[in-house]
């Protein structure tokens, strides 16, 4: 009888060893006469147990993980393929793990389910319903569909997905584009490329739905270079889409039209920001353009366009398929449905946690997370990117919720949770963030580009005890010039990081505060 | 397998890329990525070629290059040896071992080591956060890299057999 299993191949599974792993378990059941079916899933991002190794029974799928190559000769002897065996590393149901199933998981249903690659798989997990459902509906109740949902703009700053597209469908031209915004330039974040890497066709059916839903006859995924493997994913699941009459001409016989084409961004963070993408599409250096005009009424090439985020996007075929009301009804206040969080950084158990709006930080990093993975005390969290906000022990128990996260001057941003431990200089993270901002900045406007630069001398002053405390208040008023005077959030938010740091993690700064006079002698 | 990348300059064979991708709207960045994909590096005969099939002047061109940090105009080591410097490898000792490379390979970010096995340069994520400090070389990422890995790593890049052309 043949056993069937599944090896992970995403990016974090691959580079934990999974491709060595699966080569190996080929080797051995050859060698021992064991009729294995090796299937490649995308990943469950339970990151801690990867690799992953997944058992197909009637019960349903067994896991052992982490598997390493050291670890087969063992599985093997314990007849793994059969499921429920005896073994240090059996995992019982995969489904059963209380990390996955104390998810929601709406978008990320399918991840490390199926194999990303087959459609016939995609189909049969629930795919292409949305996309069925929306060829029989005109745009207006698309987009109303959108609306209702309550979903919001899942890049950083949460504007209601359904408005964006309504002014775009009202915006008259002969040219509409949908953008998807793949640069998932945020340290700490990886759902994006979760959805490219381990369920292509979800982006693109989403795509091809807001396509249908303001009367886009072109598609872009704007990808970081820094993702070669969803390059390569992304780019087999649109030649399959074509070939199976779900991108091109005459879509499923509707007579409507939509093509999808991947370009690589080259490295630089500031193209996550809309307008910065649409000129780098464009061909151009990525300087933001001030609006208005917005992209919905001049984007790119001149055209109304959508700039969506993949996890906005990625959350349309649910809607289309289950209704917008399954999706409004998870989540808290103005914060409809699920958002993927990433947990990262020193943590015990990493991972995608998809759960509706409402939880505490405090339950995600501990109830989830685990705590720190080398078990010392946790200290510092930086949330939403290294533009957003360190959060103290204090504001932990802030509930993930888009508004309350405003209240205590922090954002939710794209999801990412990134944990420090009580090792961490938070003088150093803040010197890091304006050197950040200086590496990436566009140059368009002064507070940003000489702001930032000089927030990295003062630092530097501070940290080495020159006039501690005049300094200090320079560098605020340095943060302050930023948030008031720059044109987008990159110089507009560099200083909450940098805010935070000083406001809650104060007395970092001040270490070398004693040296002050022999460093200034050295001078 | 052959290193992509690495092949001589060939003045017809970066016109052909050029010809195959010139007409796509916002031609720019995919033809210098193919470029560069081909020949490792944007050679200036290059520029010169991009320049005059999209209408653009040679400082246009150079003004695009120099704005995104993927692209480089000089010819790297065989190999490029990317450290992710971000947060959520900060936060799992991505700062010691970006001390430890640059004393091993004795060269700083953006520089290659004598012997022009590697080129180091610094990455601001690469979406591996869970399992840091993470590297990347070519396609393939590394998770969890201590000292010690990245040692063996280097190794493994310098021990590998050289593709004769
Ligand atoms: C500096 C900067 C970087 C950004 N990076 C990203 C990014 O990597 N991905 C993303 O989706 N949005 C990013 N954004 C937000 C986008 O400008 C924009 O709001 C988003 O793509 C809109 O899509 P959404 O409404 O679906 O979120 C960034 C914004 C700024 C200011
Ligand atoms: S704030 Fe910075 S990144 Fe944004 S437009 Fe100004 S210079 Fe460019
Ligand atoms: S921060 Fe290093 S891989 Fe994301």
């Amino acid at each position: 009888m043949t056993y069937r299993i599944h090896v992970p191949s995403d990016t974090t599974a691959k580079s934990l060893g999974a491709d060595r792993i699966a080569r190996t378990v080929e080797q051995l059941a050859k060698e021992q006469g064991v009729d294995l079916e090796i299937r490649r899933n995308g990943t469950r991002a339970l990151y801690w147990l990867e690799p992953l190794i997944e058992v197909d029974t009637a019960e349903g799928r067994y896991g052992f993980g982490p598997v390493k190559e050291s670890d087969l000769d063992s599985l093997f002897a314990a007849e793994f393929w059969k499921g429920a065996v005896e073994h240090p590393l059996a995992l019982g149901l995969v489904e059963e793990i209380p990390y996955l199933k104390r998810q929601e998981r709406l978008t990320f249903a399918r991840a490390g389910v199926t194999d990303p690659l087959s459609l016939e798989d995609y189909k049969a997990h629930d795919g292409y319903k949305g996309l069925e459902n929306a060829l029989a509906l005109s745009p207006q109740v698309i987009v109303d569909m959108v609306k209702e949902s309550g979903l919001r703009g899942r890049g950083g700053a949460a504007f209601p997905t359904g408005i964006k597209w309504q002014t775009v469908l009202n915006a008259p031209a002969d040219q509409k584009y949908i953008v998807c915004n793949a640069d998932e330039g945020d340290s700490g974040t990886f759902a994006d490329r979760l959805v490219m890497e381990c369920d292509p066709f979800m982006l693109i059916e989403g795509m091809t739905i807001a396509g249908l839903a303001v009367g886009a006859t072109q598609g872009y995924i704007y990808l970081r270079s820094e993702y070669p493997l969803a390059q390569k994913n992304l780019n087999a699941a649109i030649e399959t889409a074509y070939a199976n009459n779900l991108l091109g001409e005459n879509i499923q016989g509707s007579g409507r039209h939509f093509d999808l084409e991947v370009r690589l961004g080259a490295g630089a963070y500031i193209c996550g920001e809309e307008t910065s993408l649409l000129e780098s599409l464009e061909g151009k250096r990525g300087l933001v353009r001030a609006k208005p005009p917005l992209p919905a009424i001049v984007g790119l090439f001149g055209k109304p366009t959508v700039v969506n985020n993949v996890l906005s996007l990625a959350a349309v075929p649910f809607i289309l398929d289950q209704g917008a009301k399954a999706y409004a009804d998870c989540g808290m206040g103005r914060s409809r449905g699920t958002l993927p969080f990433q947990l990262a950084g020193n943590v015990k158990q990493g991972g995608l946690v998809e759960l509706a709006f409402g939880p505490s930080l405090r339950e995600l990093m501990f109830e989830f997370g685990g705590g720190t993975r080398n078990g010392r005390a946790l200290r510092a969290v930086q949330v939403g990117g290294p533009l957003g906000a360190y959060l103290p022990e204090s504001q932990w128990d802030t509930p993930l919720d888009y508004e309350e996260f405003a209240k205590v001057g922090a954002v939710l941003g794209h999801g990412g949770v990134v944990m420090f431990d009580d090792t961490v200089d938070m003088g150093e993270q803040a010197r890091f963030s304006m050197e950040f901002c200086v590496a990436e900045s566009c140059g368009k406007c002064t507070p940003c580009r000489i702001g930032s630069t000089r927030g990295v001398e003062v630092i530097d002053r501070i940290r080495a005890g020159e006039n501690v405390e005049a300094n200090l208040e320079l560098l605020s008023d340095l943060c302050e010039t930023m948030v008031d005077g720059s044109l987008c959030a990159m110089g507009g938010m560099t200083p909450f990081p940098v805010q935070s740091a000083m406001k809650h993690f104060g007395e970092d700064f001040v270490k070398n505060a004693s040296n002050a006079p022999a460093l200034a002698e050295e001078v | 397998m052959t290193m992509p990348g690495s092949a001589a300059w060939e003045p017809t064979a970066a016109q052909a890329i050029i010809d195959q991708l010139k007409s796509k709207p916002g031609a720019l960045l995919p033809i210098l990525h193919a470029i560069q994909d081909r020949f490792s590096y944007i050679p200036e005969e290059a520029v010169a070629l991009i320049a005059s099939a999209l209408k653009l002047t040679r400082a246009e061109v150079h003004g695009v290059i120099s704005f995104y940090h993927h692209f480089r105009t000089h010819q790297p080591g065989r190999h490029v040896v990317e450290i992710c410097r971000a947060e959520a490898c900060q936060a799992q000792g991505a700062r010691a071992l970006e001390a430890h490379a640059k004393a091993a390979l004795g060269v700083d970010y953006h520089q290659t080591t004598a012997d022009r096995t590697v080129t180091l340069e610094p990455v601001y994520c690469l979406g591996n956060c869970a399992c840091g400090p993470s590297v990347r070389v070519g396609d393939d990422i590394h998770a969890r890299v201590d000292a010690q890995a990245f040692d063996e790593l280097v190794e493994s890049l310098k021990t590998e057999r050289v593709e004769v052309r």
